[in-house]
């Protein structure tokens, strides 16, 4: 059948009264179908401006070339690295959203997917941005793809954990990319149906003919999860690679086995701390407190919790292997680490990560939607850290003291990294005003079983074990979009 | 003679749909196709469309991603331009580890997709064969080929009793975009 009846006891995962498929439509329509507001106005221009900063600061790069940034003889590489690996952290989220979590059955991922995947696509190519600016001379990009060149017929280094990252996050963006836009067919053609002259125009070409027949959604189900199952060791490996671009060296802090599962486990703490940032503020302004509701958030808070502690875990690991493992110059590194010049990033990067987050163990903070918000704003900062104390703290003291330096960055090292938000930002804000922000046609899947409605119509048939509706009606408590008097009665 | 070409059942409940399928069923009246805004879990056996062998061709394409890839390394990294690190073999297969996985996913990825669009007929540009314009939105569609299934009165009374909420005769077999 269709349908059927889910049990009281979980949560529901649409709430409001008398909800329709129309209603369905509207709403998450009506960022698209509609001027924009005036906070989407306010956010556009904070982020064009931030965007322009970005592009003066890779152009100044770009003519200059990565002279212009803070980078010595000894750390020759810092700021650019570290937004990289920042930012293709954030992005793993949306494809644990996308496809591990369609893999578990989770359905609350239903309505969260479209935009986090939306982030890891924008995120990847503020990722991309780093890469090619690092090159310095970017036109010379496609250095990194095993060609044939004029110099012989020397190849790529296969043996180099880059050359990895150059497949790995190639295939991550593109796969993202097809994944993302195969599940934006049905919406996109949900827009097509509605919209008139040249909107219908644009978004029919858009929707590349999509009509909803039984074989076509057949189909489309079964390229979903193939696409999930093959995204989750993708998503696996991608960090893993990324990882590699560390632990293959023998810099001291950085050639370690922890590394894989590590980066992976903060990948997806960032990345879940982004869209913590970005569904908050996207749920109040669009309206969309039905669909994004409270067991969405918590369910969020308690991933940040366990992945925090995992993160935890690794650098305490760390911290003990290095005692542990007599290496002087690896014990050193971590010393240098916690007491070191640069120890501020060190404990900026404890405190936001390992401490704070601890935080989410209470119901009352994880229910408690400003304080989710400052408290996963501070992850992404505690994860930025993360990446430049592993990066340059490692490198500023090397083996030979008489070489020992500071690393300050620029002002173009401070702009591209401040600018790409700006951009991510730009991305992000046009998605939500063209492309529908959740996924109409997985929310309605849900309507009939995992609503609010559906189980008040099983609480009113009254066959149910009184002590499940109680517990039903206890967890209904924490919604902040649920009309509890309703409830009281019976 | 009646103009009409297609009879639509227009419903607003899934399960009111699946009810209709099965008295049009128990009548014998062949169901052209149903147009859907979400998937419908179980429509399949009932109309009897047989299961997606997209899956199969999944595999073939990620076979061919991990031969390209692993053959590329190869033919540059041990026959081609065998390089000297340090002594270490030529021949290292670890290191093919990383490529030949995401080249095996790359592969899999766009060559289902590509299938899955050239089988459905999905490409930009290509004109919607939509009979109604709500089946993207809010109503579950039965669509029945008018020709040959008479009377057609029968038809629309056995809809509206599975609870279907409009039935409409239309003359057209798909709404126009112009």
């Amino acid at each position: 059948m269709a349908s059927h009846s889910e049990s009281i006891i979980r949560e529901p995962l649409i709430t409001g009264k008398n909800i329709t498929y129309a209603q369905i439509t509207n709403e998450v329509l009506a960022p698209v179908e509609n001027k924009p507001n005036m906070a989407w106005w306010i956010g556009f221009v904070l982020a064009v401006f931030g965007a322009s900063i970005w592009l003066f600061s890779i152009s100044w790069t770009f003519w200059y070339g990565i002279g212009e940034w803070g980078l010595n003889k000894t750390v020759g590489w810092a700021w650019d690295i570290t937004g990289f690996v920042w930012w293709v952290g954030i992005g793993h989220a949306g494809t644990l959203i996308s496809a591990v979590l369609l893999l578990f059955r989770q359905n609350w991922r239903n309505s969260i997917n479209r935009s986090a995947e939306a982030m890891t696509i924008f995120a990847v190519i503020c990722a991309a941005t780093y890469i090619f600016g690092h090159m310095g001379r970017v036109w010379l990009a496609y250095w990194t793809l095993p060609l044939p060149n004029q110099f012989g017929s020397l190849w790529v280094n296969w043996n180099s954990a880059l050359m990895m990252d150059v497949f790995a996050i190639s295939t991550y963006f593109s796969v993202s990319l097809v994944f993302w836009y195969t599940g934006l067919l049905p919406d996109i053609a949900s827009i097509r149906d509605r919209a008139t002259g040249l909107r219908r125009r644009i978004y029919s070409i858009l929707s590349f003919g999509w009509s909803g027949s039984v074989k076509t959604w057949q189909r489309f189900e079964t390229v979903s999860l193939i696409l999930a199952g093959i995204s989750t060791p993708l998503v696996l490996s991608v960090h893993t690679i990324v990882s590699f671009d560390f632990a293959t060296s023998l810099e001291p802090g950085w050639h370690t086995t922890i590394f894989p599962p590590y980066f992976v486990a903060g990948a997806i703490f960032s990345g879940f701390a982004m869209v913590q940032t970005l569904l908050l503020i996207a749920r109040k302004v669009l309206g969309l407190e039905n669909y994004i509701t409270m067991f969405h958030i918590e369910s969020m808070n308690k991933i940040i919790v366990l992945t925090g502690s995992i993160v935890g875990v690794a650098y305490i690991t760390e911290f003990f292997i290095a005692w542990y493992s007599g290496v002087e110059y690896e014990q050193y590194a971590f010393i240098n680490r916690a007491t070191g010049p640069y120890w501020w990033a060190y404990w900026s990067m404890m405190t936001c990560n390992v401490i704070t987050p601890q935080l989410f163990w209470f119901k009352k903070i994880r229910t408690n939607i400003p304080l989710s918000w400052v408290l996963s704003i501070i992850v992404n900062i505690g994860m930025w850290f993360e990446r430049f104390v592993i990066i340059v703290t490692s490198l500023h003291r090397d083996y030979l003291p008489s070489s020992w330096v500071m690393f300050y960055p620029t002002w173009t090292d401070v702009g591209i990294f401040v600018g790409s938000i700006g951009f991510f930002f730009v991305m992000f804000l046009l998605f939500l005003r063209v492309l529908p922000s959740v996924a109409m046609a997985e929310v309605k899947l849900l309507l009939k079983t995992s609503s609010e409605q559906a189980k008040k119509k099983l609480i009113d048939e009254g066959h149910l074990d009184p002590s499940h509706v109680d517990d039903y009606t206890t967890a209904l408590e924490k919604y902040d979009s649920v009309d509890l008097t309703q409830y009281h009665k019976a | 003679m009646s103009s009409t070409k297609f009879i639509l059942g227009c419903f607003e409940d899934p399960d009111d749909m699946m009810h209709g399928i099965d008295k049009l069923q128990k009548n014998s009246i062949p169901i052209y196709d149903v147009y859907t805004p979400m998937p419908i879990h179980g429509i399949e056996a009932k109309l009897g469309v047989k299961e997606s062998r997209l899956g199969y061709a999944a595999f073939c394409f990620g076979c061919l991603g991990a031969t390209v890839i692993f053959s590329i390394v190869y033919y540059t990294l041990v026959h081609d331009w065998p390089m000297n690190i340090g002594g270490k073999p030529h021949f290292a297969m670890p290191d093919f580890v990383p490529f030949t996985f995401e080249w095996t996913i790359l592969f899999t990825a766009f060559g289902m997709v590509a299938t899955f669009f050239a089988s459905t007929h999905l490409f930009p540009g290509r004109a919607p064969r939509v009979m109604d314009l709500r089946a993207s939105d809010d109503r579950f569609v039965i669509a029945i080929d008018a020709r040959g299934n008479i009377p057609h009165d029968d038809i629309t009374r056995l809809l509206e009793e599975a609870g279907a909420v409009e039935v409409k005769h239309n003359e057209r077999k798909y709404v126009s975009y112009e």
